[in-house]
């Protein structure tokens, strides 16, 4: 359906529901590149304006990539709640943000309707909301997941402990893993991307960390990111606590992955009869990015923020315990500076809460964007604020397998200094008993004689 | 009694894991950051990668050398016309210059197997790890027929493009990554069997982290023999490969 605008004389037009999506989004170059940005500032706005317009219940109606072509347009239309949806069915999307932001809407609404929200009326209105408005929503959310272990409470922040190695060597793996964890990460997951995907070098990683795991009596779990064939094939050979996957918003993307739906729930279901959760069975680990669906030449001339909300669809249909977007690890081509990145990872973050997902950040950048340790910090503490589940803890900010630069140990624990943050409930007992952490989350003096230093 | 922290730095005494990794472990702290001598150690390692990411392939040295050892090379380049516009439209980095599609397109040579030594986005890890590696592997390839290419502002899928209109079989595309902090000069290699335009990644394999600290060129080139076996064998490439490291140890 064509929508127009006309602000003095001068009228936009915009002939369907995913050009107004693709115009009204703030500028990033992955939408420039792919040819669906906005050709001036104002032709933006006018986009914005026919937006805030538009009724939810449009959305119902018009499919932006065909429910015969894409099995995620299925997901999301075949899964909306619509007994949930009455209570907004008369909203638009300026309605749906101004709701969101009102006092009355707390937490135990916002879970009430999440999944009367589908994909695009989420980035819909994540593109009428200005950052303060991305942050005020999302922390109102609360998502709370449980492996071994509880993330995502109130007023605590979690760290995927990310030990990589630049030739997958165990030693130096473990190096990384103890650093971490005497500097108080590791409760969202010890997580490990392989140099390569192959089942001995993932399987071996796997029994190391599960060593080091029951020998501490660590409340966390451990995840090799190997591609989901890879774990399938281990399930029942190797301890695999979490099944990773990188997901996109369309069925191409997924399919430019080497996965789809099926091949999701098969690899879930396996997980769930292993039956290795202790306090919870959310045991699936998603990562997303903006830029992935432009990447694959999957998008559909969508937006790239719109085929991200998308993602979420597919990953809250497998209640995750973690889900994050890689932010800034695609490249200048799809986010070309810290401000992008910023705006991004808000976006992403809110999006994924406002679906009902445990929505964790790498918050990061490569070295061929326009972005440096301060945006971090910025974006960092910005998502502390908004109520993020879960960041990524990298020796040093330094991924030395990966070549990019995420948030550090000993960024996490500033974050949680500042906005008084602290671990998983369970994490943080057992940082106390091994004597790493105070009762005020400050670090104590670790002794050589340290039991995680001993017998490495 | 456990002391509470207070001297400016805390040392961290788990130095001797580094023994194990280069990454930034046993950092110690400063209240909770990290100390200044660090931090400006990782701004120059930044700096450094920054720079990485505009330097060229030394394409004499590499065609002298390849020529000598009696292969052909042709030279190419993308539409990607400069490196800004080359970060911002990956998309003409994959497609070939129309002079350069011309040059191939003479070639009437039918392939086994193409290596494309490519930018990327550190030149200087193709020209420092592509030559020694190539000299440990060419020996495993006996049987095969090989030509190169050198290719500028390139982007991985440059290489399917390439090795269609070559009608080759099979190619590995040598590029330089995204320079990371503690290794501004690493290369991969990425390998299709039976390439086309329009290959998505689940069609490819990846070897990636070949640098001075990564993978050497002995496991590297073992590796690349290997993948170019198996995708012989099972006329593949990508996903449905799996490498098996007890099959690579027997192979």
């Amino acid at each position: 359906m064509p929508y127009s605008y006309t602000i003095q004389q001068h009228v936009y037009s915009f002939p369907d529901l995913k050009s107004v999506l693709a115009k009204a989004s703030p500028f990033r170059t992955g939408d420039a590149l792919a040819g669906l940005a906005a050709e001036s500032n104002m032709e933006r706005v006018a986009a914005q304006f026919v937006l805030s317009e538009i009724a939810l219940k449009d959305f119902l109606n018009e499919t932006i990539i065909p429910y015969e072509k894409d099995e995620v347009t299925r997901l999301i239309m075949d899964t909306h709640d619509a007994v949930a949806f009455q209570e907004i069915s008369g909203f638009t999307v300026g309605d749906l943000r101004n709701w969101l932001l009102s006092h009355e809407v707390d937490s135990q609404k916002l879970t009430q309707i999440s999944k009367a929200l589908t994909s695009e009326m989420v980035a819909a209105v994540s593109k009428l909301m200005r950052n303060q408005d991305l942050i005020s929503v999302a922390q109102k959310c609360e998502v709370i997941t449980q492996f071994r272990n509880t993330i995502g409470k109130k007023g605590h922040l979690s760290v995927r402990l990310q030990p990589n190695h630049p030739t997958d060597d165990l030693r130096g793996i473990a190096a990384s893993i103890v650093d971490g964890l005497l500097y108080g990460s590791g409760d969202a997951v010890i997580g490990i991307n392989p140099v390569t995907d192959s089942v001995d070098i993932v399987g071996d990683q796997l029994k190391m960390m599960d060593e080091i795991r029951q020998r501490f009596d660590i409340p966390t779990q451990i995840c090799v990111l190997s591609h989901l064939t890879t774990s399938l094939e281990l399930l029942n050979k190797v301890p695999v606590d979490l099944v990773f996957q990188s997901i996109g918003g369309t069925e191409k993307t997924n399919a430019s992955f080497g996965i789809n739906l099926s091949m999701l729930k098969e690899a879930y279901d396996g997980a769930l009869q292993l039956n290795r959760g202790t306090l919870g069975n959310n045991l699936m680990y998603f990562e997303t990015g903006q830029g992935s669906s432009l990447s694959a030449n999957a998008h559909w001339g969508v937006d790239q923020q719109t085929c991200e909300a998308r993602a979420y669809a597919v990953a809250r249909h497998f209640n995750p315990l973690l889900v994050n977007s890689v932010v800034g690890f695609i490249g200048p081509e799809y986010l070309y500076d810290g401000k992008q990145i910023t705006r991004a990872g808000l976006e992403d973050h809110f999006c994924g809460k406002l679906m009902g997902l445990p929505m964790g950040m790498d918050v990061c950048y490569t070295n061929h964007a326009e972005a440096d340790q301060d945006d971090m910090d910025n974006l960092l503490t910005l998502l502390g604020v908004a109520g993020c589940n879960f960041i990524m803890g990298v020796p040093g900010s330094d991924d030395v397998m990966l070549n990019y630069q995420s948030t550090s140990f000993h960024d996490a624990l500033y974050v949680r200094k500042v906005l008084n943050k602290r671990p998983a409930p369970e994490f943080e007992t057992w940082l106390h008993n091994m004597g790493i952490l105070d009762d005020t989350g400050n670090r104590l003096a670790v002794e050589p004689s340290h039991r995680l230093l001993k017998n490495l | 009694m456990k002391e509470k922290l207070s001297k400016p730095i805390i040392k961290d005494p788990w130095e001797n894991l580094k023994e194990f990794t280069n990454a930034r472990i046993a950092l110690g702290s400063a209240g909770n950051a990290i100390p200044l001598k660090e931090v400006l150690q990782f701004k120059f390692a930044h700096a450094h990668s920054k720079d990485a990411i505009t330097t060229e392939l030394d394409m004499e040295t590499l065609a002298t050398e390849i020529q000598a050892w009696g292969y052909p090379i042709w030279e190419v380049k993308s539409q990607a016309s400069d490196r800004l516009e080359y970060l911002k439209r990956p998309d003409l980095g994959r497609k070939l210059d129309p002079e350069s599609e011309m040059m191939l397109k003479k070639s009437n040579k039918s392939l086994d197997i193409i290596f494309v030594l490519a930018d990327g986005l550190s030149a200087g890890a193709v020209n420092q790890n592509a030559l020694p590696l190539l000299q440990l592997l060419l020996p495993q390839l006996q049987g095969y027929s090989i030509g190169f290419v050198t290719a500028t502002m390139a982007r991985v899928a440059l290489g399917d493009a390439i090795g269609s209109v070559l009608n080759a079989k099979f190619v590995a595309l040598f590029i330089g990554e995204r320079p990371g902090l503690s290794s501004p000069e690493s290369m991969g290699i990425y390998t299709t069997y039976a390439p086309k335009m329009g290959l998505t990644d689940e069609r490819r394999n990846c070897i990636s982290n070949i640098h001075k600290n990564g993978l050497d060129h002995l496991q590297a080139a073992s590796l690349v023999g290997y993948l170019i076996r198996q995708s012989f064998a099972k006329k593949i490439s990508g996903v449905n490969i799996k490498i098996n490291l007890k099959d690579l140890l027997e192979d």
